[in-house]
């Protein structure tokens, strides 16, 4: 499989904040903001299990899509937008500190989440979290990040 | 529990100040696309217009397409503020070049209208739900986890234990200061004390989780709401009671002891605080449901725990040492009274008819200030008269934390989190005035 291409894995090193939409019961897509994590393959996210919804979405259905727009929360020179297509698959084997996994390319992108961890008994159901792990099948980048012109699209094959 | 934001009946001045949309679909293999868009509202007609994204597969007309504004302002390596987002679902057309959706449901968050913390409160159904169908799935239980030490400090709330520190203290340096001094007794005076204490906060945590208030209350702050720890699922009710009964029999068992050592009045003193403390929040009485809480916190944790341990260590009891527990009394009394302010919604639904549920703002911010007032005018009033030593005085030092304390409550009544600051700041009006008068004592006796 390949990976991302450097203009979009530079966006998402970049971004604070993405959206991801999944579908629920009935097949309709639902998005929810969420900061995107990228390990040079794969785009991981956290869920805490107060906002679970979406992990149970994924569970019936794993295609996702992520898209990442917001010139604030993605300050990359120049601006671009993407959108990447996946497989997702929760990962929760313990949720209590299963996903400290993906701690460093968090802290990375939220040093501040390390002051936080250390006061998790203030918010005890918050830390309590499931990973979002999110195979790239297909990606569509605008370099200029006006989406009203044609994308450059990354066919990245099958999620395994 | 509601969760979203959103303005039903004004759902498109809610999306009208966002940069752009994310319009989400599904493609011909069903897979979700989302993508950015140029949008505007159009009021008029109730739609929102979208420019249509150059995408190799388009949402088809006729079908349900997801359209979501989302705002944040990132501070790297700190956090974010001005969290928001509006997600609108509805069927998509085609006018002029451009799609356009009419919203028929919505859902988001905007931090602003409700903070964080409301949110996770609001949240903690669903994280249950999951937890169960987690449990399901692997076929054992999953559920929340803290070390037994955090989980005993949060259940017990520890932190709160300043307030039988500063009268067990006073007491005994209101006895030193009379020339009787048994510091191991006052050591076990606190200790049994602390276990009392330690056991009334964690029954009334039982008692609010039963009778639904703090289950209602979705604003708790540090202070105020309980340890929440049954709520989340971190200790069962069970666990709880044990805990509470555990506390109360090692305070019971060390005032007995200490009733054998110092004499017989203790026993009246101690079955007192033992009534207060019970009854406090186990029917029938349940003081507290009853608008009499802050009564028996200021006798249990003023006269009581004064007199007690100065009983405990000169065998009498002393107009003096009464005397010097009334303005500690009415500080711990506005302790609990300024706290249960942000609480006063979630305890009405659950008939908990506390003196704030009871009065209007203006009768509570001004019973503070009266009650502040005779705090220390009862502390001039005594180095005055002789029954404090004039040391006493340099608790007047703790008047400006007072004024803040009031600016606070009157500023910010409404608002559980902008008050966790005039809470914190009046659990210190207590404990450093509490402290001041100790200081006052320990200069008396050392000079």
């Amino acid at each position: 499989m390949a990976n991302l291409p450097e203009p979009i894995a530079e966006l998402l090193n970049a971004a604070l904040v993405s959206e991801l939409t999944v579908l629920d019961g009935k097949g309709r897509p639902v998005t929810y903001p969420l900061i995107p994590l990228y390990d040079g393959e794969n785009i991981y996210m956290t869920s805490s299990v107060l906002f679970s919804k979406k992990l149970e979405h994924i569970k019936r259905d794993p295609r996702v899509s992520v898209t990442i727009t917001d010139p604030i929360a993605a300050q990359v020179e120049p601006f671009r937008r993407a959108t990447i297509q996946g497989m997702a698959r929760i990962v929760e084997d313990d949720l209590h500190s299963g996903w400290e996994r993906v701690m460093p390319l968090w802290t990375a992108k939220e040093p501040i989440i390390k002051d936080l961890i250390k006061k998790r008994f203030a918010m005890p159901l918050f830390w309590e979290r499931s990973v979002i792990e999110i195979v790239p099948t297909r990606a569509f980048l605008w370099v200029t990040g006006e989406t009203s012109q044609s994308p450059e699209v990354f066919e990245l094959g099958a999620a395994a | 529990m509601a969760r979203s934001t959103v303005r039903e009946d004004a759902v498109l001045e809610d999306v009208a100040g966002y940069s752009h949309a994310v319009i989400a679909y599904t493609d011909r293999t069903g897979h979700p696309v989302n993508v950015a868009a140029n949008f505007r509202t159009d009021p008029a007609r109730g739609v929102i217009v979208l420019d249509a994204p150059q995408i190799p597969e388009q949402p088809s007309i006729g079908s349900e397409v997801n359209v979501t504004f989302s705002h944040i302002r990132p501070y790297p390596g700190v956090g974010y503020d001005q969290r928001r987002y509006v997600s609108v679902w509805g069927t998509i057309s085609a006018a002029n070049g451009t799609l356009e959706v009419q919203p028929s449901r919505t859902h988001g968050w905007d931090e602003d209208r409700m903070s964080f913390f409301e949110l996770c409160e609001r949240s903690v159904p669903t994280a249950h739900e999951y937890m169960r169908k987690v449990s399901a799935e692997r076929g054992e239980t999953v559920k929340p986890t803290l070390s037994l030490g955090w989980l005993f400090f949060l259940a017990t709330r520890v932190p709160f234990l300043t307030a039988t520190f500063v009268p067990v203290l006073l007491g005994a340096v209101v006895a030193r200061a009379e020339g009787f001094s048994a510091w191991w007794l006052m050591l076990l005076a606190l200790l049994g004390g602390s276990a009392i204490h330690l056991g009334l906060n964690v029954a009334n945590d039982v008692s609010d989780a039963t009778s639904g208030a703090d289950e209602a209350n979705v604003n708790p702050t540090m202070f105020s709401g309980g340890s929440r720890v049954i709520q989340y699922g971190l200790v069962s009710l069970k666990a709880m009671r044990t805990t509470s009964a555990v506390c109360y029999a090692i305070g019971i068992a060390i005032g007995l002891y200490l009733t054998v050592v110092s004499g017989p009045h203790l026993l009246w003193i101690g079955a007192a605080g033992l009534f207060l403390s019970i009854f406090y929040t186990a029917p029938p009485l349940r003081l507290v449901h009853r608008g009499l809480g802050e009564i028996c916190v200021a006798l249990g944790f003023g006269p009581i725990m004064v007199l007690g341990t100065y009983y405990v260590i000169a065998e009498q009891l002393s107009w003096e040492a009464f005397y010097a527990s009334l303005p500690v009394a009415i500080l711990i009394m506005l302790v609990l009274y300024v706290n249960q302010i942000p609480d006063r919604p979630a305890d009405e639904r659950a008939g908990k008819r506390t003196i704030v549920v009871r009065l209007p703002k203006s009768a509570i911010v001004t019973g503070f200030a009266g009650s502040v007032v005779a705090t220390y005018a009862l502390i001039v009033i005594g180095a005055i008269t002789g029954l404090m030593p004039a040391w006493t005085l340099i608790a007047l030092a703790t008047i400006p934390l007072a004024l803040q304390v009031h600016r606070g409550i009157s500023s910010h009544y409404e608002s559980p989190y902008e008050l966790m600051g005039a809470m914190g700041k009046n659990i210190q009006l207590h404990l450093f005035t509490g402290l001041a008068l100790i200081v006052g004592y320990v200069a008396e006796i050392a000079i």
